[in-house]
């Protein structure tokens, strides 16, 4: 659809924004959308230091032999790149930043339930940031993401309770935004804001959250572990200690398998949003879609030890785990039916943020279906620890995850920053990003069936087409990120002033002014309408909607 | 430079039909999914792209097409379950009698040991048509043995024995890697796995060697001096282990565990952890007296008790000796 152009207000309306300055106002804030905004800006900047590494890796494996960096830095790269993604980007991503921004508003309160709290997380994410770019800049960390004892306790010589202590901290700012958000949803709703005309988004929230406070605390006694057997040699992973190296295993899982729940859930609620906007319809099925999020929290964490079926597991407990892993794949496939059922009878619109939506259900389909092969015990033999595996995650987590992110980012743009970016080159970037991501990570699916193993410095003359391949995409998935962060910081300045809502969207967000100002609502809103209310919104003759600012 | 492209990998064992089988029918499956799902999408979007004028028209949702994509999907899904199930279940049970070869991992190379003798560094060789049990362990970290010709997978722990097995079908060379990140030259941890036909093999077999690994075993066992107690009668301080190997033992505290490589391995390792019913916790601990290699040898010259005509022929004689054992900690 086209924006509305709007006549340029003679003097700026007071909102969160402008409403203080200086970087104490910042610093000190309280302000849900003000600490949105400072997620915004720590986890870019992890982003980019994140891909970075991820542009050494596929450049050194542009050719077979080792000759762009040493073995070690190599290792150390993929580590950084899986921790720094991992950690400080994509668990932070959508919930730091969207929800902490939208979550209140979406519900029609005037901040989150504990605002300082708030503040206390976005700091306990960058002193964990702090720490882990010194651990980085002083020597780095080579175990991979994933810290497998004995070897990260007993034989790397790099940074390891360092780097744990860095996840460590920054894991209990995870805790404390699931946390909130759990109170604020339950307490927080405003009058006739009942759980059935929530917005799918805070549903989706809601199922992070539970996983948040549940399962980090797992991951930080792990690191705790780790991190006693390493400096104090008392004997719990390592088997020349008496440890077994299969529980750290169970430990690790238990916590990040879900994790990527926590990734991928907001950005399906996210998605759902926009399909909504975008398709001008309520929700095909809403209680099942929102059913499905709680029903992907609760089975997510069942399913920890399909990471493990050649690891030395017992072939009966390997069954129990294949058969519950598809037991979550069902509540997935749910929602994308559901998403696709949305759009029949829609009256469809192709802005940027529907773009990155369609990806979304493409690359997450694949990435889905994938899943499929991998929880399959005896195709997993084969394909576990390969590019397969690489190769499934990257369309879950980048093609999911960050889809859901960079969509859900232009979606609310204009309500974040009160400016319209640039509508065309946001519909460019999205269609970059797509071919850009699809190149990268299609041919590391043949990649791994043909048996190239992951963690690989120098591999075997025959992979090396399809790793060109992979990273010619990979520059053209740069390109895709970098035009975005560009256009955002342009239209920051010279962007067109946002209207209240540019998108004719449903829910309390859009009933705000663009931006918004830092108690959100003038009054307390109520509710007497259901989630994606668009009949009423485009109906010919509708009175105006009031606006409650 | 892109003279060497292959998109399928080579098939040379029993196991890649059989994977290969059912990633051919996942890929049907999900392609058929795929197609589904982006021919509505296309559909719609193409069909349903807004007009001016034309409303959407607002649909609640339909509990018959949900129980649909609920219950089809679930039903697929059971169905590859049951497959990978079963192709995983053979790939993980290694049939009685196969060759039995040793497997050493250390960061980063792969040391392997063949039970007639012959040691090999980074390259196995394995005649077509016979099946392979591979009984590996590692020095160090974690390692996996991976041969994508044979589609075959087994991480190798530290501390433990963990087994794999395959059956060769195609002669030719396969790349063995290690699969779980190991270190600095974890990528360099490459070799090989020469499939040959049976002549070729027993050719290369006959090449020089220390003798069977069993009967390295039998040296050291008496070396250690593990022979006083573990005697060929029912006198010993330490259990007769004639015919002992793959049978049930009862424990002293009630348990009963099957003899395995991995019992033999922690009986000697740490002897107070599963003591046999009827005997006292005297045998001395081995840890880091004997390597990995030494161990191996032993484990196979304890199995080799247990075989039809090798020095353990009088196994059914020795088995009363547990048996009476076992009779009498039931009768008290």
């Amino acid at each position: 659809m086209s924006m509305a152009t709007v006549t340029v207000q003679p003097v700026e309306r007071e909102n969160y924004l402008n409403k203080e300055y200086g970087v104490g106002s910042w610093l000190f804030t309280t302000d849900h959308k003000r600490i949105a905004l400072l997620y915004l800006m720590s986890i870019t900047f992890f982003f980019f230091i994140g891909g970075f590494f991820a542009l050494l890796i596929r450049l050194e494996l542009l050719t077979p032999v080792g000759d762009l960096v040493q073995a070690d830095t190599y290792n150390k790269l993929f580590t950084m790149h899986g921790m720094v993604m991992v950690f400080f980007f994509l668990i932070p991503s959508i919930p730091a930043v969207l929800g902490n921004f939208l979550v209140p508003m979406m519900i029609g309160a005037k901040d989150l339930a504990f605002p300082r709290i708030n503040l206390l997380s976005w700091y306990l994410y960058i002193i964990g940031g702090i720490m882990m770019l010194h651990c980085m800049l002083t020597g780095g960390v080579d175990t991979g993401w994933t810290f497998y004892t004995p070897f990260s306790t007993a034989f790397t010589n790099t940074k390891i309770v360092e780097a744990g202590l860095a996840i460590f901290v920054a894991g209990f700012s995870s805790i404390l935004t699931g946390l909130n958000f759990v109170v604020t949803i339950h307490r927080m709703r405003a009058p006739g804001m009942t759980w059935s005309r929530l917005p799918l988004f805070i549903w989706a929230h809601y199922a992070t959250s539970i996983i948040q406070i549940l399962g980090t605390p797992v991951i930080a006694i792990t690191i705790v572990l780790v991190a006693v057997e390493r400096t104090l040699h008392l004997g719990i992973f390592d088997p020349r200690l008496g440890g077994d190296p299969l529980l750290f295993q169970h430990l690790f899982w238990f916590y990040s398998h879900p994790a990527v729940y926590i990734m991928i859930l907001p950005s399906m609620g996210v998605v759902t949003e926009i399909i909504a906007c975008f398709a001008r319809k309520r929700i095909f099925g809403y209680s099942f879609v929102a059913f499905s999020s709680i029903a992907i929290a609760v089975f997510g964490f069942l399913v920890w030890a399909h990471h493990m079926f050649v690891a030395g597991i017992s072939v009966y407990a390997a069954l129990v785990f294949s058969l519950l892993s598809y037991a979550v794949a069902v509540p997935s496939a749910v929602k994308v039916f559901n998403w696709t059922a949305t759009l029949y009878k829609g009256s469809i619109h192709y802005d940027a943020p529907m773009l990155y939506a369609f990806g979304f259900i493409g690359l997450f389909t694949m990435g889905g279906l994938t899943g499929l092969f991998l929880a399959a015990l005896g195709i997993d033999v084969h394909v576990t620890d390969t590019y397969f595996v690489i190769a499934h995650f990257h369309y879950i987590m980048v093609g999911g995850a960050l889809m859901g992110y960079l969509g859900g980012l232009h979606f609310w743009w204009p309500k974040i920053s009160g400016r319209l970016y640039p509508e065309s080159l946001a519909r460019l970037a999205a269609l970059i990003v797509f071919l850009g991501f699809n190149l990268t990570f299609f041919p590391q699916f043949i990649l791994g069936y043909l048996g190239m193993p992951r963690r690989y410095f120098q591999y075997p003359q025959e992979f090396q087409v399809l790793n060109v391949l992979s990273t010619a995409g990979a520059t053209v998935l740069g390109v895709g990120y970098l035009l975005p962060m560009l256009y955002f910081l342009w239209s920051m300045r010279y962007g067109k002033p946002a209207p209240d809502n540019p998108w004719n969207a449903a829910g309390l967000e859009w009933m705000t002014s663009s931006p918004p100002t830092t108690f959100n609502f003038e009054k307390e809103p109520v509710v007497t309408w259901e989630a994606y209310n668009y009949d009423e919104l485009d109906a010919p003759h509708k009175e105006e909607v009031p606006v409650v600012r | 430079m892109f003279d060497n492209f292959p998109l399928w990998p080579a098939r040379a064992s029993t196991a890649a039909g059989n994977v290969d089988a059912l990633f051919i029918f996942l890929l049907i499956v999900s392609g058929l999914m795929t197609l589904l799902i982006l021919t509505a999408l296309v559909y719609f979007a193409a069909r349903y792209r807004h007009r001016r004028g034309v409303l959407a028209e607002q649909i609640e949702g339909s509990i018959p097409l949900e129980l649909t994509w609920t219950t089809i999907p679930l039903f697929v899904f059971l169905v590859i379950f049951v497959w990978g199930a079963v192709v995983y279940f053979k790939s993980r049970t290694p049939p009685r009698d196969s060759t039995e070869v040793y497997v050493v991992a250390k960061q980063w190379m792969w040391k392997l040991e063949h039970a007639e003798g012959q040691r090999e560094i980074n390259e196995l060789h394995v005649p077509v048509g016979r099946d392979v049990k591979l009984i590996m362990t590692s020095q160090d970290v974690i390692h996996s043995f991976y041969v994508p010709a044979f589609r075959m997978k087994q991480d190798v722990l530290p501390g433990r024995y963990t087994v794999a097995w395959f059956r060769a079908i195609k002669p030719g060379t396969y790349h063995l890697f290690c699969a779980e990140y190991c270190g600095t030259q974890h990528s360099g941890m490459i070799g090989s796995i020469v499939v040959m036909e049976p002549a070729q093999f027993e050719a290369w077999m006959s090449g020089g060697t220390t003798g069977p690994l069993s009967a390295s075993g039998e040296k050291i066992f008496a070396e250690l001096g593990c022979v006083t107690c573990h005697r060929t009668d029912t006198q010993g301080r330490g259990p007769n282990l004639q015919g002992v190997f793959g049978k049930p033992v009862l424990l002293e505290d009630g348990r009963t565990v099957t003899a395995d490589e991995n019992y033999i391995r922690e009986s000697i390792l740490d002897p107070g952890a599963k003591v046999v019913n009827g005997f006292k916790p005297v045998m001395p601990t081995f840890q880091g007296l004997v390597s990995e290699e030494q161990l191996n040898a032993l484990v196979a010259y304890v199995k080799s008790l247990s075989q039809p005509g090798t020095a353990g022929t009088s196994a059914a004689a020795a088995t009363p000796q547990n048996d009476s054992n076992a009779a009498g900690s039931q009768v008290q």
